[in-house]
């Protein structure tokens, strides 16, 4: 079981490398879908159909609408130029690289074994979801006991949404459109 | 004003026939799909996020089968925005009745009784939150898909 999600998680690595250095902008959009699609099965592994559905969904529909952005872009990615600079941000990236293994490694020995909660709030949750009157717990929970969080996801939404349209749209209000 | 006709009647092709028609076949189907999923969100795996992306994306299967009629969507523009905002404004509304009508008066209270569990109409303010949030869901996301193909056009004007 867990070297499955093992396998999976190593092909989403690797995904995400090659769509940030792929030199057409298509492929690295279809080569980062290897990131969602794996992320679906690794859901599935853990038991959560929920979350495998919306990204199921929200992976195709987000491919869709990247593919009609790079239609309006250029392809092919700017060239580099290597100098000072950059090996200045290499330096950077290492130092981060060695700092942040040696928290890890700090840390890993304070964690359960896989799949244990380590807060007390998810057993609570989990223990008192039938309150809710919800047969699915996910849903009990989201709309009962984090009903703030779901109201925080759909301000997201509508501010993205407003985001979108505010920057995309050439011709303010005022002046019309002959 | 000719050359926004044919520029306009040039996108208005969109695909074959064999396309359309198969696409109008399956297009209510996956509709529905997303109807039964937000309905039963409280009962198995979905929910309002689910079925709202799922009728988004019969919408985006439409649009992208027809070809984007420009001044139908401009029109749709406006109601899909005016939908997304009465969406989100009416589950503030629902959480601040929690707030007045329950006797525990806490923001989002479930103040209609909950039912026998796994009933259809069960659950109290659940599926009523879920129905809405799906709403607000497809609202936004078929006006992002719209925006794109109206903002693109204007551009070429």
């Amino acid at each position: 079981m867990e070297i499955y999600l093992i396998i999976m998680l190593v092909l989403m690595i690797l995904g995400s490398i090659y769509s940030l250095h792929a030199k057409d902008l298509l492929s690295a959009v279809v080569s980062y879908g290897i990131v969602g699609f794996a992320l679906v099965i690794s859901f599935l592994m853990l038991y959560a159909p929920d979350l495998a559905i919306v990204q199921v969904v929200v992976e195709i529909i987000t491919l869709i609408i990247m593919i009609a952005v790079i239609t309006n872009a250029t392809h092919e990615e700017q060239k580099r130029e290597y100098n000072f600079s950059n090996i200045f941000y290499l330096g950077t990236i290492l130092l981060f690289v060695v700092v942040f293994f040696i928290v890890l490694a700090r840390m890993m020995g304070d964690l359960g074994y896989f799949g244990q909660d380590l807060m007390r709030m998810a057993n609570v949750y989990i223990d008192s979801a039938h309150e809710a009157g919800s047969a699915n717990i996910v849903t009990g929970i989201l709309f009962h006991f984090r009903a703030y969080d779901t109201l925080g996801e759909a301000t997201v939404l509508f501010t993205a949404v407003i985001g979108v349209l505010t920057i995309l749209r050439h011709y303010g209000k005022k002046k019309e459109v002959k | 004003m000719m050359e926004n006709n044919v520029t306009t009647q040039q996108k208005t092709q969109g695909m074959t026939l064999v396309v359309k028609k198969i696409c109008q076949f399956i297009a209510p189907t996956i509709f529905l799909f997303g109807i039964y999923v937000t309905i039963h969100g409280h009962l198995s795996p979905g929910g309002g996020f689910t079925g709202g992306v799922i009728m988004a994306s019969a919408f985006i299967f439409q649009i992208l089968s027809d070809g984007s009629i420009l001044d139908k969507l401009r029109a749709e523009k406006w109601r899909l925005e005016l939908t997304e905002s009465l969406a989100i404004f009416t589950f503030l509304i629902l959480a601040v009745l929690g707030l007045i009508i329950a006797t525990t008066s806490v923001f989002f209270a479930n103040f209609i009784p909950v039912g026998k569990l796994g009933d259809l109409i069960s659950g109290g303010m659940i599926p009523i939150g879920n129905v809405i949030i799906g709403i607000e869901v497809c609202a936004a996301i078929t006006s992002i898909f719209v925006a794109l193909l109206i903002f693109k056009d204007e551009e070429s004007l």
